[in-house]
């Protein structure tokens, strides 16, 4: 069978001495920074970016897929620990973790976030193997109008899931996409919107945008908050095992948040967070048994089936990345940035060109599950005291990072001016009430949108009816407006903002 | 006319403003036909979408939610300004600004020089526990940077090393 033999493939890749290490190296990384609050995984990706330069490509990519599900897996210790969700995507873990730490439960939530990542981490990584390489062959028959059409469906997909205001989210989007027409034009020569600054040429660098926006524009949200006081249950961390009454109640839980994540993550704009709260949202729906106790009030279900969903959401995330070429959510934009500087061109043709890189990533995924389980749950004590290192001690640790990382990029103190300039607007974004990630994706896509655009109206001879007359391309684009219409409905409206408002 | 959410009412404006100047940029390339795209095509498409979508939002801010709803709030220059002159700072004294005048002083005074910048953002400042940290980070940079990911990094001021 195909798909024993790619994963052989895969796993004798993935079992080399070398990447093993990095694939440890990034999980434990990733956890170290996903434990703390206040950094989420773009900004934790995009200040580990540089470190990776160095490396292999194959190792690096393994690395930074190992600081991801590392660093999503991290979110959800600080969210059971310390009643602050470390990533967005643990914000619903908050609820019955936190209460479950108060009532001297820690260890169980704990071990059931973990058992539950684990496995759907498993399933996920069998269904990104699964599924890859039959939608690689769809992709493939792909024109630049179909490109095109499906970028402009994962667009809208990403801002009608995301929260807050729809309209605001699709201007970031634009906004995105006009940052990423900076630089020279590869058609024409002509170095756009470059103010004939010779560093402008290039373009901006995403991991500018990424670590000013992210990381300098989220510190200085979090300084103007006053000073919180976090409290640690920490000592109260004691059996770590769920007892076997919790286990029956985990074990539905956690089937239906894999099922839900690993759906909900190859959607595009999908992903971790939304798997989240979905899984959240059905788990409330279902009959509470005798005995059990209420979700809001520390319900081990409540734990196990947003972590298992928002750890298969990140897994299948992939898929897309993998097989088309395109990013699903800002973690991904970051991931072909990643594979570009490693001068991999994303896109279906890696399967085939470099089957080494797309199946080891694969197989070391789920080497990194497991070393997360083998090595989260002992090293839980460690983590509980890196919580407690004071906010005053970590901003100007993470500015360094930021600063170290964007000049060790090109070795070029250009970046250091940009990264400054792009930490004040994503504060102003902050100020506004507007998301930044959707402007990341489009900043990713937006060269590539451009390209296919001309692509696909040279072979028109500029008709544009060619989105619509071509079947794939307008069922693509068909999808995109009948998601436009659904969040639009006035009921459909209400009920999405209730669900990111309330939990 | 009061503003009724003054996030999306100025959120609206800076996309209206950013589109529009995107777009007048634009005018000033080719900009071709569909079959022919200029390299002024889809940039100009794009502004214009900004602009207008700016519009919506500025509009929707004005009409739409409770009177006095959705404030911006008092802006933290005070964190703003600290935050970003550590960066100018580091990104300074890392290579020296050889048109003014100043000499390159290297990684570790750079690193000295971000982190007690920084430190004075935050909510308090304690000289000796900000040196501590300080050191760490820089001892801690160079191994990680320098010595061990092998990165090239001005590490000492040029007077000194030459």
């Amino acid at each position: 069978m195909d798909l024993i033999q790619n994963l052989s493939t895969g796993f004798g890749v993935a079992f080399t001495f070398q990447n093993l290490i990095y694939c440890f190296v990034g999980c434990l990384l990733g956890t170290l920074i996903g434990v703390l609050p206040g950094i989420g995984p773009v900004a934790t990706i995009a200040m580990l970016l540089p470190a990776t330069y160095a490396l292999p490509p194959v190792a690096a990519l393994i690395m930074l897929a190992g600081i991801y599900y590392g660093a999503q897996y991290g979110g959800s210790t600080t969210a059971i620990l310390v009643n602050l969700p470390g990533e967005s995507s643990s914000v619903v873990t908050v609820i019955d973790g936190y209460q479950m730490a108060r009532k001297g439960r820690a260890g169980p939530a704990l071990a059931a976030a973990g058992i539950g990542s684990f496995f759907a981490g498993c399933v996920g990584t069998v269904i990104l193997a699964a599924f890859a390489p039959p939608l690689t062959e769809v992709a493939f028959k792909f024109g630049p109008a179909e490109y095109f059409s499906l970028m402009t469906l994962g667009l809208i997909g990403a801002v009608v899931l995301a929260s807050g205001s729809l309209l605001k989210a699709i201007a970031m989007i634009v906004l995105g996409l006009l940052l990423g027409m900076v630089g020279t034009d590869v058609n024409s020569g002509v170095a756009r919107y470059s103010f004939d600054i010779p560093e402008l040429t290039d373009g901006i660098d995403f991991v500018v945008i990424a670590m000013g926006v992210f990381g300098y524009g989220e510190i200085i949200a979090n300084l103007s908050k006053p000073d919180d006081e976090r409290e640690v249950f920490a000592a109260k961390v004691t059996g770590l095992l769920p007892t076997s009454e919790d286990f029956k109640r985990m074990l539905p839980a956690m089937l239906r948040g894999t099922a839900l994540g690993s759906a909900l993550g190859i959607l595009p704009g999908g992903g971790a967070m939304l798997s989240a709260f979905a899984a959240y949202t059905i788990e409330k729906k279902t009959k509470l048994k005798p005995g059990e106790v209420p979700f809001g009030q520390g319900n081990i279900r409540g734990v196990c089936a947003p972590e298992s969903a928002n750890n298969a959401g990140s897994q299948t995330s992939f898929i897309p990345l993998l097989t088309l070429g395109i990013p699903p959510n800002a973690v991904m934009a970051l991931m072909v940035g990643a594979m570009t500087i490693h001068n991999i061109q994303p896109g279906p043709q890696v399967m085939t060109s470099n089957p080494e890189l797309f199946w080891g990533l694969i197989a070391s995924m789920w080497i990194g599950n497991l070393m997360l389980i083998i090595l989260n749950l002992p090293l839980i004590g460690v983590w509980i005291k890196l919580l407690t290192v004071p906010y005053r001690w970590l901003f100007p640790s993470i500015v360094l990072f930021c600063a170290i990382g964007v000049y060790g990029t090109n070795n070029n103190v250009w970046d250091v001016w940009m990264v400054g300039i792009f930490g004040f607007i994503g504060y102003v974004f902050h100020k506004l009430g507007t998301e930044p990630a959707p402007l990341l994706l489009g900043f990713i896509l937006g060269p590539m949108m451009e390209e296919n655009l001309r692509r696909a109206l040279l072979l028109s001879r500029g008709d544009w009816s060619v989105f619509v007359t071509r079947p794939i391309s307008a069922c693509l684009l068909a999808a995109a407006v009948v998601l436009l219409v659904i969040v639009l409905m006035p009921a459909v409206k209400n009920k999405r903002e209730e669900a990111f408002v309330e939990d | 006319m009061k503003i009724k959410s003054q996030k999306d009412f100025f959120s609206g404006l800076m996309f209206l403003a950013v589109g529009l100047a995107f777009a007048i940029g634009a005018s000033n390339y080719t900009i071709g036909t569909g079959a022919r795209m200029g390299p002024g095509y889809f940039p100009l498409i794009l502004g214009v979408l900004m602009a207008i979508l700016g519009a919506a939002i500025c509009v929707g801010g004005l009409t739409k939610g409770p009177e006095g709803g959705d404030k911006i709030g008092k802006w933290a220059w005070r964190q703003v300004f600290f935050i970003l002159a550590a960066n100018f700072a580091f990104g300074i004294l890392l290579v020296g600004v050889p048109a003014v005048g100043i000499p390159q002083f290297g990684l570790i005074i750079a690193i000295y020089a971000l982190v007690f910048i920084a430190s004075l953002g935050g909510h308090s400042f304690n000289f000796k526990e900000t040196a501590i940290l300080a050191t760490v980070l820089a001892v801690g940079s160079y191994f990680a940077f320098v010595w061990a990911l092998n990165l090239q990094f001005p590490v000492w001021p040029s007077f000194i090393a030459g």
